[in-house]
Formats: structure tokens, sequence, C-alpha cells
């Protein structure tokens, strides 16, 4: 742009205007381009490795020697006196198991916490408060990023019935067996019920609800899948290897 | 707008340079860690809108499963 001396003021003052809306348009556009890069790269970073770093301290957690003070009782196996005080409530926020499911990938491992708002769910995958938990009879629901923040169900789709989804407390491996989905808009909270699907109803039996958005990098639907205890193994008898069997055709 | 910036500058045009990578790296530096995760929670895509998960077990939706 050649500048001259002789532009009148009503000249200079347009160029000034043009040239600052320009520079102001660019600076929106690099910043909305830093946003969607934060948000579709820099959050699995960060959370993958903060997902990480729980998982090291609840592994380390469940295995330290003695009286688990803080564990799970199982709630169909007879009372073993001096295996675990039965844990009735988790404090929001906190981290209480590690899921691990064979279907996507053999080193699949992520954290429990307790509540379901967002900051909770960008540390992990988020239980939701009130429902079950781990191998007690009714629903232990949770939901997790399906993009983003770790995106720990990204690949739920690809979970198919008997496929194993393993709930590690302090106290045992929960082995729960995939059942079946549904995809549902955001308001059929009856997925979350007791009985999976059919709210009022008295369960019987352990359920487990995953749920994620629907589709990818939407929030307008909901991937749920649901699945059944199968097998309750206390911790000190460990997590047979054949049930961390890769099934063929996992992501990883 | 980035005129008077880069003549307020000090040195020759190296420095200035170097100095307006350093500022652009301390822009994108706080996006990162403080506006982008505030302004996140109001991204409809996160599906965060209403925190009903701490109502439960009596919801009335579950919109914090999140995307």
């Amino acid at each position: 742009m050649r500048r001259s001396s002789h532009d009148s003021p009503a000249v200079k003052l347009l160029r000034w205007g043009v040239g600052t809306l320009g520079e102001l348009l660019i600076t929106i556009g690099v910043l909305l381009l830093l946003f969607v890069t934060w948000q579709l790269w820099w959050t699995d970073v960060a959370a993958n490795r903060e997902q990480a770093d729980a998982i090291h301290a609840l592994e380390r957690g469940f295995a330290q020697a003695g009286p688990p003070e803080r564990a799970i009782a199982d709630a169909d196996a007879p009372a073993r006196p001096k295996e675990v005080a039965a844990l009735t409530k988790v404090p929001f926020g906190e981290a209480f198991a590690i899921v691990r499911i064979p279907r996507f990938g053999a080193g699949y491992a992520r954290p429990v916490l307790e509540g379901t708002d967002h900051d909770t769910l960008t540390r992990g995958v988020a239980h939701y408060p009130g429902t079950a938990l781990p191998g007690r009879t009714g629903n232990f629901a949770m939901a997790g990023h399906r993009t983003t923040y770790g995106r720990p169900f990204s690949a739920i789709d690809l979970l198919r019935k008997g496929d194993v989804i393993v709930v590690e407390t302090k106290a045992s491996y929960l082995v729960y067996a995939v059942d079946r989905h549904v995809i549902v808009t955001p308001d059929h909270v009856e997925v979350i019920a007791p009985v999976p699907q059919r709210p009022g109803a008295r369960p019987s039996r352990a359920w487990l609800t995953m749920t994620a958005c629907h589709p990818k990098f939407s929030a307008s639907q909901r991937y749920v899948v649901f699945a059944r205890l199968v097998k309750n193994i206390p911790r000190s008898s460990g997590l047979p290897a054949s049930v961390m069997a890769v099934p063929a055709g996992a992501v990883g | 707008m980035y005129g008077p910036l880069w003549r307020a500058l000090p040195g020759p045009w190296q420095v200035k340079a170097l100095l307006c990578l350093a500022l652009f790296a301390g822009v994108v530096a706080a996006c990162f860690l403080w506006l982008f995760p505030a302004i996140a929670t109001y991204m409809p895509f996160n599906g965060n809108a209403v925190q009903t998960g701490l109502q439960l077990p009596a919801p009335a939706t579950f919109d914090t499963a999140a995307t």
C-alpha cells in the first residue's frame, strides 16, 4: 500500500479503518483456529496424561496392603469379615474405580469418578451419582466423552454382545458382559434406571450402563450400552488373563 | 492495530520479531490454559448445558452425558 502525504484526511481515516478491520478479522480467525486446535487436539493430550496419572494413583491405592478402608463390598458374595468396609457414598469428583475394556485395546484403562459435570467428564469416565455402585444390584451408570478430553468412549459403537467390561475396585474385579445398545435422545433418562429402560421396576441383578454422545461431535443423541454382571472376582484371587483377552477386530 | 505495537517494540527488526513471537506464545498459552477451558463449558457440542448429574436419581434430563 503506497502512502502519500497528499492524501486527504478522509482517505487517511478510511485507510486506517479498513486496515484495522482487516487486522481484527485476521485476529478473530486465528483465535477460532486456535480454539478448534485446542478442543480437538490439546484436550486429548492433556486429558490422556491426567487420566493415566489417575490410573497409576488408583492402582497404587488398590495395591496397598492392609484392610482397604474405602472399598466397595461385593453385593452378592457372602460376608468376608476382614475384606472390605462397604462403600455407601463416594465424594463428588473422586476417582474410585478403573474401567478396562478389552475391545478398546489390551492396555485400555480409564478412571471412574463420581459426578457427571463438565469438569469431572474431562478427567475420566463419570459415574452418575445416585445410581448403583459397581457390582451392586441396580444399575452402575457411567458417562464418557466420545470425542475430545481423552475420548474414553470413542469406540463405544464397536462393542458387541458378550464383550467384557471390567470395573476394578479396591475390593474386586466386577466383570460385566455387554447385552445390547440403544440410541436415544438425551431426555431418555430411563436408560440409567435401576433396571435399564424399565423405570420403577425393582432390580434383581447388577447392570452397567455406558452413555456417550451420538453421532460423534454432536450432542443431539446418546449412544447407550447395557451390560450385565457375570462375575465378581475378589482382588485377592487376581484377574484371569482369559477375561482380558482382546476380541478379534478390536481397535487397539 | 498491530502497527503501533510494532513501533512500540524496542530494538532492530530482528528483536521486534522475536518479541512478537514471544507475545503470541503468551496469548496462545493464556487461551489454552484459561480462556478456552472456560468457554468450552458453553459449547453445545460438549452437551453439558444442564448439570443434572447432581440431581439424580430423579433427573429431568441427562444432558451431562458427554459428547
